[in-house]
């Protein structure tokens, strides 16, 4: 370790961000950042959403060209206008949504920007070669014929990484890696990565995850609203303090009373199953029941099912099979329209592709699934005065009904959505990762509310990749893994550790 | 996907619009030089013959009626999330729906009855004419756009099959219908005014045109106003909201194609029940198309349809005099500038909104 | 039916399937970059005009496809540069594109020919030879183009980022090619093709240039394009299959069938568009398009 240390002292860092400077428009996503990359450290950046993080990487990738300042590899001043010259410096991303092409073979998009000539008969070969080598150094095997498409996420990521790795890469950018893998797989990536610096690569890992960077990094850099806060060895902090850097100032955080709900069954689940959208089974007997002024958490890593659970319930996809029941009505088949009959509302995972219309005025999507009075015609200056009170009552801000909703932030269309569904004094909500891209005052300002709901006597189901939200919130908690209930728990009778274990469908 | 730089509204409804018909109306300039004729010239013959005599704004006004109906018709299917390219091909059948309707209950009567008879029928037809590509776009998913060219061919298949062999004029070789009964004749301007007690020259315009302003005004209502063309345009925001809201899509994109082709048949209305007073063949002759180049000039909206229709109507009227005066110049001048209007507002969008945004959001943001 | 007739219709049937495949061959390119394209129907007619043109003039034919290829290719450019570098709507610049060829064919075929927008009829050198069995040198290429566009997306550089751009143009970019440049290069690919498809409708297979002379042929190559899933030789078999049906039914024309009777004109003349609809409607199979196609690339923030 020593002799390392001294080596790496020698040599040239890796990378240095050098007073990188970029804007968006009005938003300044990086603040003159100084940050020097050591080489074959492995390097947390994190931040919260919107920190600059992802920014920073792209321009390090040439996806972007930073204002001013400038990037040194090797201690020599780079010129990185595009992919193709952050990979001639030895540049490899893993993006958190991977740039593969589906309907293609493994091989088809390792060669992709790579051919090695006109024709690809020869680079296929080389690749192939090159692959046999990877497969037997890193415990990389993988079938180079195989449909990206049809593999398991956990190998599309593979294949990510190869592309990296088949290039030569010496410098791996790795954007949130974690979010769908499993904990085991995490660890599984973790060993690799460790592997991977034992080689001498240079690895960058974005993350919020704090767990995380204790678990790997050897340094860390925190991000805080486009400015470097600052970089720290992983020995000379903790989560704590990380958490606090990220954050900047103290929030604190509500939590559910300590009040069990005793009510008969609000809404009852029994053998559910429903499909995806290729047609595949994606919710499979999953069968609970939920009270009022009870809030029931669904845990589970991304993709394995709650997305479709809760588009079925929400009269969104049809089921296949299965009883659900409101009080004595059955709802299996109900649309959006008769749920709102019965008083049941939803706060969609996807915000912008079910909740809003981004170029509409914010007063009309304050009318989405919410005009049901008897008029054919709207009233208009009614309907913005409706708007500028709920904005105001739900902290939206700015507070100007009149603008699109395209131009809120996150945070401030999730609050908009949550009071348009609220103020419909639902009996029954269905809530989907209500705090996705939203900043901390918001997701304090959203808990608060949803626990309001509960002590009114509201049921609220809870779908969410947030264990720590989950945990919170929730009076019992399910797991699904695969489509499946993977187990049940009562809250403060589980912690991270425990769900996570039946969220890899170990337990 | 980034959302399209806004724009105060008056630059986004009336400068982008201008400075695209204003690159259109350059590249025709050039096309005249090019083919050895001057653009000035050719312009003003234009203007004269458009709007320089009763006669030339009666005819500019009889053109801009059928530009109203077939601009309103994929404005509101354009609005719904669906380009209708087939105005053309509901209009076609709305004029034999008319015919046939009227044909039918003449033997019942003789009067007044007779107009919203025919109406009514050219509606149903055309209506119906949209309604399949709408289904089939709904259930089967077919893309609209290129179902209603397929429906746009098989119209006219269709019509001339019925005016040669079914609907045709006993003793006559034309392809054509005989004349349809006194009483289903729409009053000419020339007779409106007539009963006023002004005298006015004799030209096509008649009491369509009265039907178009009012058909703008009722889209405007139920499309801005009205909650039913609130969920229309939930529809046709390009997300699942209008599912998330409760709103059968299905059925709102059948009617909505419903609802556009029966405003084409708007167009039929005013050509055999107002003007030929029978059905010729091809009588449609394009209207529907420019009707695309309306309606995305006029951003989709009746007030800025019933604009861009008056100015369609004159380069109309106008190009007729061209042709005229001109015998080089045929009425393709037209359908080529149509042409470039849509290519500039409707897919260079881009090219002027970038300027523009730079020109006047700087104050706004600073 | 004898077999001499039968010969007849499956000659005249490849002929009249030869524009349709070059149309279907450019639709390919360009929708598997990512581009849609209502436009061939544009391109093929202004094609077929510059061809008339470059014939009359010159009395060579090959300067005639030489100048359809320049026409179709530029107006294919207008396309690209409005659906690439504007990001604008695809399926409004194709309309447009289409209206603009139909204006400007019948203008300047009047100003040119002066015979109402048509042109005199072309002959000998300006027409392109037959060489065996009803065939011109067009049908060779254009079955040449189908070998050389499924070989090229299989097995070269620039097939296989064709391919990849118009699923995911992200990944792409990423990979460090630049995806302007491979669109346009499609673009131009799809507008050579149409140059050929519309010099094959006017110096073969009619004598010269009539206004509207496509009549649909473009869309019903986009509609062979659909039914192909956007692969190369099923897009041949499709296009092969619709001009047979055309030839069969020019033969019925007029014919009397027994126990039918006559078949009226129109009823044959719908046939094609009849079969795209149903086509379309999926009720012979499910088509899914390239995944990117029609979405202007905007770089994720």
């Amino acid at each position: 370790m020593s002799v390392r240390s001294e080596l790496g002292g020698a040599l040239p860092p890796a990378i240095i961000f050098d007073r990188i400077d970029k804007r968006f428009g009005a938003v300044h996503a990086n603040r003159a950042i100084q940050l020097a990359i050591a080489r074959g450290e492995i390097h947390a950046l994190v931040g919260e959403n919107g920190a600059g993080k992802s920014t920073l990487m792209s321009i390090l990738f040439g996806f972007y060209r930073a204002d001013s300042g400038r990037i040194l590899i090797d201690g020599q001043e780079s010129r990185i206008a595009s992919p193709s010259d952050a990979i001639a410096y030895g540049i490899g991303m893993v993006h958190q949504h991977f740039m593969l092409v589906e309907p293609m073979s493994v091989a088809d998009n390792l060669l992709l920007g790579h051919e090695g000539g006109f024709a690809l008969g020869g680079g296929r070969k080389a690749l192939l070669a090159r692959l046999d080598v990877l497969a037997r150094d890193y415990d990389l095997a993988i079938d180079p014929d195989a449909i990206v498409g049809e593999l398991p996420v956990g190998l599309q990521q593979r294949v990510e990484l190869l592309k990296s790795l088949v290039r030569d890469a010496d410098i791996l950018v790795l954007d949130e890696p974690t979010a769908v893998l499993t904990p085991g797989e995490a660890d599984r990536l973790f060993a690799l990565l460790r592997d991977l610096k034992a080689r001498g690569k240079t690895i960058i890992l974005i993350t919020h995850k704090l767990r995380e960077v204790m678990a790997i990094a050897d340094r860390v850099s925190v991000l805080r609203q486009g400015a470097l806060v600052g970089t720290y060895p992983i020995a000379q902090t903790h989560e704590a303090a990380l958490a606090a850097a990220m954050i900047g100032r103290r929030v604190q955080m509500p939590q559910r009373a300590d009040d069990a709900p005793i009510d008969t069954p609000l809404l009852t689940v029994q053998n559910l199953s429903a499909r995806d959208a290729r047609g595949r089974i994606a919710v499979m007997d999953v069968s609970f029941t939920l009270r009022r002024g009870e809030i029931l958490g669904i845990a589970g890593v991304a993709g394995n099912g709650q997305t479709e659970l809760l588009e079925t319930l929400a009269g969104l996809r049809p089921h296949e099979r299965g009883i659900v029941r409101f009080t004595h009505h059955d709802i299996a088949d109900a649309s959006p329209d008769d749920l709102h009959a019965l008083g049941i509302r939803h706060i969609p995972e996807d915000r912008l592709r079910y909740g809003l219309v981004s170029q509409f005025p914010i007063w009309e999507n304050c009318l989405i699934g919410a005009d049901a009075e008897e008029s054919a015609l709207i009233d208009r200056p009614a309907a913005i005065d409706d708007a500028a009170w709920m904005m105001q009552a739900y902290d939206v801000r700015p507070n100007n009904p009149l603008l699109r909703a395209g131009a809120l932030s996150g945070g401030n269309q999730q609050k908009l959505i949550l009071g348009r569904e609220i103020e419909q004094k639902p009996q029954l909500l269905l809530v989907g990762q209500p705090t996705r891209g939203v900043d901390i005052g918001a997701i304090a300002f959203i808990h608060h509310r949803l626990l309001d709901l509960r002590a009114q006597g509201v049921a609220i189901l809870l779908i969410s990749v947030e264990l720590d939200e989950i945990l919170r919130l929730s009076d019992r908690i399910l797991v699904m893994h695969q489509g499946r209930i993977a187990g049940e728990r009562r809250a403060g009778e589980t912690d991270e550790r425990d769900l996570g274990l039946l969220m890899a469908g170990i337990a | 996907m980034s959302a399209p730089l806004p724009l105060p509204v008056w630059v986004d409804r009336v400068l982008m619009p201008a400075s695209a018909l204003a690159t259109a109306a350059l590249a025709a300039a050039l096309l005249l030089l090019a083919i050895g004729e001057n653009p000035a010239e050719a312009l003003a013959i234009m203007l004269r013959g458009a709007l320089g005599s009763g006669e030339g704004i009666g005819f500019t006004l009889y053109y801009a009626t059928n530009f109203i109906f077939t601009g309103l018709a994929v404005a509101l299917a354009y609005r719904a999330g669906m380009f209708n390219i087939g105005a053309e091909g509901q209009a076609t059948m709305a004029g034999i729906g008319a015919a046939l309707m009227i044909f039918a209950a003449e033997r019942f009567t003789q009067g007044l009855l007779l107009v919203p008879i025919g109406i009514a029928g050219a509606m149903l037809f055309g209506a119906l004419w949209g309604a399949i590509p709408g289904w089939l776009q709904a259930w089967r998913g077919s893309h609209v756009v290129i179902t209603t060219i397929m429906f746009n061919f098989l119209a006219a298949i269709v019509s001339v099959y019925l005016l040669v062999n079914v609907m045709g004029k006993e003793g006559s070789m034309q392809p054509e219908t005989r004349l349809i009964a006194d009483g289903s004749q729409l009053w000419t301007f020339q007779a409106l005014f007539a009963a006023l007690g002004i005298t006015i020259p004799a030209t096509p315009l008649n009491f369509s045109f009265i039907l178009a302003l009012l058909a703008a005004f009722v889209v405007w209502i139920a499309i801005e106003r009205s909650k039913f063309g609130f969920h229309l345009r939930l529809t046709g925001a390009g997300n699942e909201s209008a599912r998330y809201a409760g709103i059968d899509t299905r059925r709102m994109t059948v009617l909505a194609m419903a609802l556009s082709g029966a405003l084409a048949a708007g167009m039929a209305v005013n050509e055999v029940m107002g003007v030929q007073h029978r059905v010729l063949i091809e009588f449609s002759s394009g209207y529907g198309f420019v009707g695309i180049a309306v309606a995305l000039m006029g951003r989709n909206h009746p007030v800025g349809v019933i604009l861009s229709a008056l100015l369609f109507g004159a380069l109309y009227q106008g190009g007729a005099e061209l042709a005229f005066e001109r015998p080089a110049i045929t009425r393709d001048l037209i359908v080529t500038l149509s042409g470039l209007v849509i290519f500039c507002v409707g897919a260079l969008d881009q090219l002027y909104r970038t300027p523009l945004a730079r020109l006047f959001t700087r104050r706004v943001v600073r | 039916m004898d077999a001499l007739a039968l010969l007849q219709i499956i000659e005249s049937g490849l002929r009249l399937s030869v524009p349709l495949i070059f149309a279907c061959l450019a639709g390919l390119w360009s929708e598997k970059s990512g581009i849609v394209d209502i436009g061939l129907e544009g391109k093929m007619l202004i094609a077929a005009f510059a061809a008339a043109v470059a014939a009359f003039l010159t009395g060579q034919a090959w300067i005639g496809v030489l100048a359809a290829v320049f026409a179709s290719t530029l107006l294919g450019l207008l396309h690209g540069f409005a659906s690439i570098s504007q990001r604008g709507n695809q399926i409004i610049s194709g309309v447009a594109l289409n209206m603009l060829a139909a204006g400007l064919t019948a203008l300047l075929g009047n100003v040119i020919f002066k015979q109402g927008g048509r042109s005199p009829p072309l002959d000998g050198a300006a027409r392109l030879p037959e060489l065996a069995l009803g065939q011109s040198a067009m049908t060779i290429l254009a079955i040449s183009a189908v070998l050389l566009t499924a070989l090229a997306l299989a097995r070269t550089r620039f097939g296989l980022r064709v391919r990849a751009a118009g699923e995911n143009p992200a990944a792409v970019d990423n990979a460090g090619a630049s995806l302007t440049r491979l669109r346009y290069g499609a673009v131009i690919l799809a507008g050579i093709l149409c140059g050929f498809a519309g010099a094959t409708l006017s110096l073969g297979q009619a004598a010269g240039f009539l206004p509207m002379m496509t009549a649909g042929q473009g869309f019903v190559a986009l509609a062979a394009l659909i039914f192909a899933k956007w692969r190369a030789w099923p897009a041949f078999w499709t296009c092969l299959l619709f001009g047979l049906l055309d030839a069969v039914a020019i033969r019925l024309q007029g014919v009397s069938l027994p126990g039918i009777g006559a078949i009226p004109v129109q009823a044959i003349q719908a046939l094609p568009y009849l079969f795209t609809i149903v086509l379309l409607a999926g009720f012979m199979g499910r088509a899914v398009p390239p995944r990117a196609a029609g979405q202007p690339y905007v770089k994720e923030r």
